[in-house]
Parts: C-alpha cells; sequence; structure tokens
C-alpha cells in the first residue's frame, strides 16, 4: 500500500479460552491472513481471553492441537500490539509474568527485541478501542 | 485419499498433495513430492526446505512468502532471501510448494 493514508486500524478483540472453542485459533487465522494487507493491526486480550497468552501451555488432554507458539511469530508479520486488560489478569489471578514473552524485532533500532505485550487497564483499553476503524471480536 | 509411493508403502496426501500427517515425512518423502513437483531437489532447494521445517518446529506455522523472505535474508543473507532467487528454486511459489516438499501444511495467510 502506497499512500499512507488508506491504512487503516484493524483491532482483534479476544475473550474466551484457548481451548474447547474454535474462536482463539479463528481469530489467530484472521490475524495472520489481514497481516498480508499491511494495515496497522492490534489485538487484545480480555476475560478469559487472557489464557491464549499462558505461558507453558499444555493441549494434551483439550482433544485440541497446541497452537500458544504461533502467538510468538505475530512479530514476524509485523503485528506488535498485543494488549492485555490489567483487570481480566487481576480477576483471574495472573500478572504479566504468567504470560509467554512475546516480542518483535524493530528495524529502525538494528533489529532490537522488543516486548509487544502492553498492560492496559479497562478505560485506556476504551480509548484504544474508540480509536480503531475496524473491530472484530472473537 | 491418495498417496505417494515411498518404497513401496503410501504416505497419504489431501487433494492438493500437502501431506495428511506431518509425522510421515522423510527425506525420502521429500525426494518423491519433488518430483511429482517437477523439481529436481539440490542443496539450495533443501537450505529453504530445512529453514521451513525449522520455522514451524519454532512457531507451529508455515509462514507466508513475505515473512519467509524476510527470515531467509536476516539468516542468509540478501542472496538467499531473494524472491526471485526462490520463485526461480520453486516456480509454484517458494511458501506453497516448498512447504508441500517439507511436510507442511499450506501456509497460514497464503492467498
Amino acid at each position: 500500500m502506497s499512500d499512507e493514508q488508506q491504512k487503516k486500524k484493524f483491532f482483534y478483540l479476544n475473550r474466551k479460552a484457548p481451548y474447547g472453542t474454535i474462536y482463539a485459533l479463528e481469530s489467530l487465522e484472521v490475524v495472520l491472513i489481514g497481516a498480508a494487507f499491511e494495515q496497522d493491526v492490534s489485538l487484545a486480550f480480555v476475560d478469559d481471553g487472557v489464557f491464549q497468552l499462558m505461558d507453558n501451555q499444555d493441549a494434551a488432554g483439550t482433544g485440541m492441537k497446541g497452537f500458544s507458539k504461533i502467538y510468538r511469530a505475530l512479530g514476524d508479520y509485523e503485528v506488535r500490539k498485543l494488549y492485555v486488560e490489567k483487570e481480566s489478569l487481576e480477576t483471574r489471578g495472573l500478572s504479566v509474568e504468567d504470560l509467554m514473552p512475546i516480542t518483535y524485532e524493530d528495524e529502525d533500532e538494528d533489529y532490537a527485541e522488543k516486548p509487544s505485550i502492553i498492560l492496559v487497564d479497562k478505560s485506556e483499553l476504551a480509548k484504544i478501542i474508540a480509536d480503531q476503524d475496524v473491530v472484530m471480536s472473537f | 485419499m491418495t498417496g505417494y509411493d515411498v518404497n513401496g508403502s503410501v504416505v497419504e496426501h489431501d487433494e492438493e498433495g500437502y501431506l495428511t500427517d506431518i509425522g510421515q515425512w522423510t527425506k525420502d518423502v521429500a525426494d518423491i513430492i519433488a518430483k511429482a513437483e517437477n523439481i529436481d531437489m539440490t542443496d539450495e532447494h533443501w537450505v529453504v526446505v530445512n529453514f521451513l521445517r525449522d520455522y514451524y518446529d519454532e512457531y507451529q506455522i508455515a509462514p507466508a512468502v513475505r515473512i519467509l523472505v524476510k527470515e531467509m535474508t536476516k539468516k542468509y543473507g540478501k542472496e538467499k532471501g531473494d524472491q526471485k532467487a526462490l520463485y526461480a528454486l520453486f516456480p509454484y511459489g517458494p511458501a506453497k510448494q516448498a512447504c508441500k516438499i517439507a511436510g507442511l501444511p499450506k501456509p497460514t495467510g497464503c492467498i
């Protein structure tokens, strides 16, 4: 896309646990396909959606193939903003340290690895969502 | 469901030729898939196939062409991470064709 003006803000809201339903995996597939269009993409994880980013997931016994490693490839696809809602983590007794480390390489700073996960509270997230062009909820 | 004939045993693939069970992949299987795709495997082909298998092992996805070019450039330099060079090796698309030979699923985000 040559014209910067045409870039739209795409926002994917993830609210469900990774296994048991297909929502989390479907969301990830849509994000990866959408990433080919070079838009401004960000993801948010709220409610049980925060479980999608848990470190050391073991999908054995869920009847689904584990896919948590795919989140770590998002940086390669230039998806660099993964907002996690603070209140959702706290309600579940979790903190950012329980989530897997996800990074991207900043080409402007000699490919330094930077964290993609951004902790935000409910009101900050509401402002971010209000600023988007396209919001998709999974 | 049809399959590749690998030394007398059948390795199943889907209607597009991608392996049904990634666990059945061996270098022999790769050579046979390559033959079906009219590709003579050289060291340069193997660099790409091995790269894709490593990437899949780490991230559980087969990368789209754009990502393959970017990551190959980072790892092996501009000469190998070149879209034209990759298409010369795999005329029907480096990600699509090389992934098939690597025994991986069709790349996500490949349109």
